[in-house]
């Protein structure tokens, strides 16, 4: 029976010392140019013949285009991504899936494989179906397909690899934490499976083999997960949150850094809770980051 | 209170996860999240506190003011409270959306504090002139952001506001014609204090599954059907029982709730006691110095 509580003052916030601070850190209003050569680009607004930033974050400049890539803001895709998504309300021919973007994405019926695998056109008993396929609160993995006019993503789960996610927890960090890499699906060795999604949604479950699991996630196995499974995954939880909290980029090596770090100092999970503890990890985690990159 | 979603499977992984006595985040059945408290955060306001449960985000003001008391109560102070739902910790709060809730944490902190021993203690020091005047404390409170376990949060937060709420000093001079005269004192730091040891501090306690869980995220009060809340002073006594929400209660996990209410109370209000204290010494020896860690 734990309470830890403690007054602001008396929480010690370590300087991190290899962190530093990005260049061109801008706020919104700031100033970032009085040179007319240059183009206006996402992030700012031209006033008076200046430049000024509209969002916080980081000046980025392409020739004469100069951009403001905010620090934190919603999700906004690009084709190829892998995101995971809420699904949000069931409707004619497409599901609306919340997938932390401006406007609720869809996935249409058509983009989806239904259970079993085959691959048919979808009739209309199908789209009678389609909330015991998915109903509202079901958490799926799927691809962004194409970007709408709007700004609305259109994904698809045609492939085994994506469908719906069956137990495990979600964590939600900022989408500008997630690095862009060739794979969102790690089997960590741990023996955790993490899908980083792109729009900052971070699925972590217990590994299930692969052979039982190629029905698309329509079935779902809810049997208790081991407690040994069950701590792996509490733990990646934490570890995913205070990297969050410190701003660190998410991919898979730094979330195994991390996860051993704090292993390496015999923390119990919810010691990871503790603000202390959360900054000893990250930084353990970065120093070896940097001496092995 | 917000309308999460969830899947079934995230619910049962979440049952099964009380159930085994490892929630999602690590922590066994009766651990509270790290709490982060500051008082004196306001200038403006007699006392003031500010605290933080996780995402739970709350601040607390305390105003004094002179009234004339209660005709049944007439040698006692008030207390008043008021909740205001900032809808940048929900949309629904938007408008009028957060007002059942206000209206609901209100009148649970208004029960909570009316028991006899909590008003004879600390209300009785309020009272400046029986059946006169008395003062009575506007406690603000201002919900900033929701991350589960609201009440609990709020009830520590006003207890650390009261505890730091310093009222004037004030003299009765005359009293000609049968109307006191009231003088207030003239050293600023001529103040009054309140005892805050019978101030009772809230425990939820959610049933998820089998099990009762205290604290629960906002993951986990969508998992859970039925709660109760109590409020438990330093000694143990209760002196608010509540259930929650639309589930039902057998009579032995109520006795079973009950028991780990009481112990994680007790426990709950001894850290805040110390941390008051603590708090306490280094407002004297920083004097004006202190730097109030506020919202940077």
């Amino acid at each position: 029976m734990a309470v830890d509580l403690r007054l602001s003052c008396r929480i010690k916030q370590k300087p991190t010392t290899i962190y530093k601070e990005p260049d061109h850190l801008v706020t919104p209003g700031d100033v970032i140019t009085t040179d007319t050569g240059f183009m206006r680009g996402h992030g700012t607004y031209m006033e008076d013949d200046k430049l000024y930033a509209s969002v916080a974050g980081t000046v980025e400049r392409v020739n004469k285009l100069i951009c403001v890539q905010p620090l934190k803001s919603r999700y906004s895709g690009e084709v190829g991504d892998v995101v995971v998504g809420r699904i949000a309300e069931v409707g004619q021919k497409r599901w609306k899936v919340d997938t932390n973007s401006r406007l609720d994405s869809a996935l249409l019926l058509s983009s989806v494989n239904l259970p079993g695998g085959e691959l048919r056109r979808k009739t209309a008993e199908d789209e009678l179906m389609m909330r015991q396929y998915l109903s509202e609160g079901d958490l799926i993995s799927a691809e962004v397909q194409a970007v709408f006019h709007d700004g609305a993503l259109s994904l698809h789960t045609r492939s085994l690899k994506y469908g719906k996610l069956s137990q495990g927890t979600l964590v939600k960090v900022s989408p500008s934490l997630v690095k862009r890499r060739k794979t969102h699906f790690h089997n960590l060795p741990c023996g955790a499976s993490v899908i980083v999604g792109n729009n900052g949604y971070i699925w972590i479950s217990p590994t299930v083999n692969e052979e039982a699991d190629s029905t698309g996630g329509f079935v779902q196995d809810l049997n208790p997960v081991a407690t040994a499974d069950r701590e792996v995954v509490a733990r990646l939880h934490n570890c995913i949150l205070a990297m969050a909290r410190h701003r660190m980029m998410l991919s898979d090596t730094s979330i195994i850094y991390t996860y051993e770090a704090s292993l390496a100092i015999g923390s119990l999970v919810k010691d990871l809770l503790k603000p202390e503890m959360e900054s000893e990890v990250v930084t353990m985690a970065r120093e070896r980051l940097e001496t092995e990159s | 209170m917000t309308d999460l979603l969830l899947s079934e499977a995230e619910k049962m992984f979440i049952i099964h996860g009380v159930q085994d006595n490892l929630r999602v985040d690590g922590r066994s059945c009766d651990d509270y999240r790290h709490i982060e408290l500051e008082t004196d955060v306001v200038s403006s306001a007699n006392g003031s506190a500010r605290l933080k449960l996780s995402q739970t985000d709350v601040l607390v003001g305390v105003k004094a003011d002179l009234t004339t008391p209660p005709t049944d109560n007439p040698d006692v102070g008030t207390l008043e409270f008021f909740v205001d739902c900032s809808a940048n910790a929900a949309p629904t709060f938007e408008g009028r959306g957060g007002e059942d809730l206000a209206r609901d944490i209100s009148s649970t902190l208004a029960r909570a504090y009316s028991s006899d021993r909590c008003s004879s203690s600390m209300l009785k020091a309020l009272c400046v002139v029986p059946s006169e005047q008395c003062w009575v404390l506007y406690i603000d409170i201002l919900i900033l952001e929701c991350g589960g376990s609201l009440y609990d949060a709020v009830s520590i937060a006003v207890k650390a506001a009261l505890s730091s709420t310093k009222v004037p000093v004030v003299k009765v001079t005359s009293s000609d014609g049968g109307k006191p005269e009231l003088e207030l004192s003239d050293d600023p730091y001529d103040s009054l204090r309140i005892n805050v040891k019978h101030a009772p501090c809230n425990v939820t306690l959610s049933k998820i599954g089998h099990s009762h869980v205290v604290d629960a995220s906002l993951e986990e009060e969508v998992c859970s059907l039925a709660s109760l809340m109590m409020a438990v002073t330093e000694e143990g006594t209760v002196t608010m029982l509540k259930k929650s929400a639309c589930g039902s209660l057998h009579p032995e996990s109520i006795y079973e709730m009950l028991e780990t209410g009481k112990n994680v109370g007790l426990n709950l209000n001894k850290q805040l006691t110390r941390q008051l204290l603590d708090e306490e010494c280094l407002h004297t020896q920083m004097g004006t110095n202190r730097e109030p860690k506020g919202f940077l």
